[in-house]
């Protein structure tokens, strides 16, 4: 593992080296590097498993990060690949060639983050929701609660307790 | 099956990448869609298909009849909200949710959970692994035609939905795994009577196996359905039981080992070629193993101790920035969470990683082709996939 992340670093100016547990490592790289580390990973490092691919907003960065999680399953290792795209341009290189299942990853990305992904198949088709004209809702400044109570109307009738107030008589009266 | 095969009308002409050529104005096709209400899933999902006949040549996988934006509605609950959230993903076996999801906020949290905490969660898993292979197995006969196998199934897995209400009080939520530890110990005289159902369920998995597995109807239709190769493993990112049959022996159990399975005596089923029908045989061996891993647990585990960590108020708990990836076995293979926290009361992010993810949509979209539209649905029940898990 040690020589590997050596060699990451030397090859891919890999930053940030986490390693959370013995074997998961989180490392971050430049987007440039990104197609070409994750190939080197997967053909030439026994990295063939990718468990999953998703993104993470940093609203306040300005910045989307994109998590490639992969393994090596005769070593038992996983290594997770950071990428930080800018927000407001936010594309990535496509990975669909190396694995069949990650454009539906991708597609998935698109739709809820609104991160392209150019060339990869049925990007543009909805996944999961159908006919959204908002920002894509995963986004931090999209506010689900604000949404819901523009789209739906409330029942009469419904009293709404504040859940944190109820436990917090529940669990912890005395404070 | 496979003799069948040679008879199968030359049309439509193959792509130069043996994909079928569709003309859909040539009217020699049909375009149908099967589902939402499909026989073959627990959920709603529904498939696009083409057919030449009644053979499958295209099939396009869509989802989102059950999304309720779990993983959004996380991120401005409290940590200890989550909960009653996260089980909600996966209904046959709720339990892979609170535990993945707890051990990844211990791990940012820095809590170390008691023993008997780590037994009573081992218990937990593998009784909920149990209760998912019985309902799976009536799905799987069911789309077969042989419902009555389902009713007998259904009949056990309910007697093991009494064990779980008597343990944690629910029968299908349990929310019972919560940081730092379990909300209860084990009730007096549970062992016996975990034992007896287990006898029930090993008499009717008895009656299943000459039932189901000498079925010449079942063979016939099973055999050579939906074949994943080695190769498929690692492109498709197929993971569990579809995996193993392929002979590609991945557990997580074994693998990345958690809670006290070190402590148990199993080893890692697999099979040779993963038809449809070594998958059903092989989860049902795997049934069988689990019948014997909740006896070794009840065995080996501490007959009393501290089940819950000393925690901070949880309503005020905050977890320093950082982030991971923690996984499980659960019965359709590597169930994993990934949380993000940023130093606030709040997870920043946390993605679920369902197995069905990669298996009902890029491996189905590929299995599907060639097969009999009759015979999708046990294709899909023989991937075990559940669609709340794909969009969360």
């Amino acid at each position: 593992m040690k020589e590997l992340l050596k060699e990451l670093k030397d090859r891919f100016a890999t930053s940030k080296v986490v390693e959370q547990r013995p074997n998961e490592v989180f490392l971050t790289v430049k987007k440039v590097n990104a197609l070409a580390l994750i190939s080197y990973l997967k053909n030439d490092a026994g990295f063939g498993h990718l468990v999953l691919l998703t993104a993470v907003d940093w609203l306040e960065d300005g910045q989307f990060q994109l998590t490639y999680i992969l393994n090596n399953h005769s070593k038992k290792i996983d290594i997770a690949v950071r990428v930080m795209l800018d927000r407001d341009k936010a594309e990535m290189d496509s990975i669909h060639h190396l694995w069949k299942q990650a454009a539906t990853y991708q597609r998935e990305l698109k739709e809820m983050f609104g991160i392209d992904f150019p060339n990869s198949p049925r990007i543009d088709e909805p996944f999961i929701l159908e006919g959204w004209q908002d920002i894509p809702p995963y986004r931090r400044d999209f506010d689900t609660k604000k949404y819901s109570e523009e789209t739906y109307f409330e029942r009469p009738g419904r009293v709404t307790h504040d859940p944190a107030e109820y436990m917090k008589k529940k669990l912890y009266p005395e404070e | 099956m496979a003799d069948l095969k040679k008879y199968r009308d030359k049309f439509p002409d193959k792509n130069p990448d043996g994909t079928n050529i569709i003309d859909l104005e040539s009217h020699k096709f049909i375009h149908v869609w099967q589902g939402p209400q499909h026989p073959g899933i627990t959920g709603n999902m529904s498939l696009e298909l083409i057919l030449q006949g009644d053979e499958v040549m295209s099939c396009k996988t869509h989802v989102g009849y059950l999304h309720r934006g779990f993983e959004k509605l996380m991120e401005r609950r409290k940590f200890i909200q989550c909960f009653p959230l996260v089980c909600r993903i996966a209904v046959p076996e709720p339990d892979f949710n609170e535990y993945c999801f707890a051990a990844s906020v211990e791990e940012l949290a820095g809590i170390k959970i008691p023993e008997y905490a780590e037994w009573m969660r081992t218990l937990i898993l593998e009784m909920s692994r149990l209760t998912s292979f019985l309902m799976w197995l009536g799905g799987q006969s069911g789309a077969f035609g042989l419902g009555i196998i389902a009713q007998w199934s259904n009949l056990v897995r309910d007697y093991m939905l009494d064990r779980f209400e008597e343990l944690t009080g629910g029968r299908i939520y349990r929310m019972f795994i919560i940081p730092g530890g379990v909300r209860g110990t084990l009730p007096e005289g549970f062992e016996g009577r975990m034992e007896e159902t287990l006898k029930e369920v090993e008499r009717a998995m008895k009656d299943i196996e000459s039932t189901l597995f000498s079925n010449s109807i079942f063979k016939l239709r099973a055999k050579d359905l939906g074949i994943i190769t080695p190769e498929m493993v690692e492109q498709y990112g197929v993971t569990g039981p579809n995996a193993r049959a392929a002979g590609v022996a991945k557990d997580v159990r074994k693998d990345y080992p958690y809670l006290k399975y070190p402590e148990l005596d199993f080893e890692v089923l697999t099979d040779t070629h993963s038809d449809a029908y070594n998958r059903v045989w092989l989860r049902f061996r795997e049934m069988k193993m689990s019948v014997d891993l909740i006896r070794q647990i009840l065995v080996k585990m501490p007959k009393k101790g501290d089940f819950m960590a000393k925690m901070p108020n949880m309503l005020h708990w905050k977890i320093p920035k950082g982030e991971t990836y923690v996984r499980a076995e659960c019965t359709r293979g590597e169930y994993g969470f990934y949380t993000v926290t940023d130093g606030s009361g709040y997870p920043r992010r946390v993605n679920v990683r369902g197995p069905s993810y990669t298996h009902a949509v890029a491996l189905m979209e590929k299995l599907a082709i060639d097969c009999n539209i009759a015979d999708t649905a046990g294709l899909m029940t023989s991937l075990h996939t559940y669609p709340p898990e794909i969009e969360r």
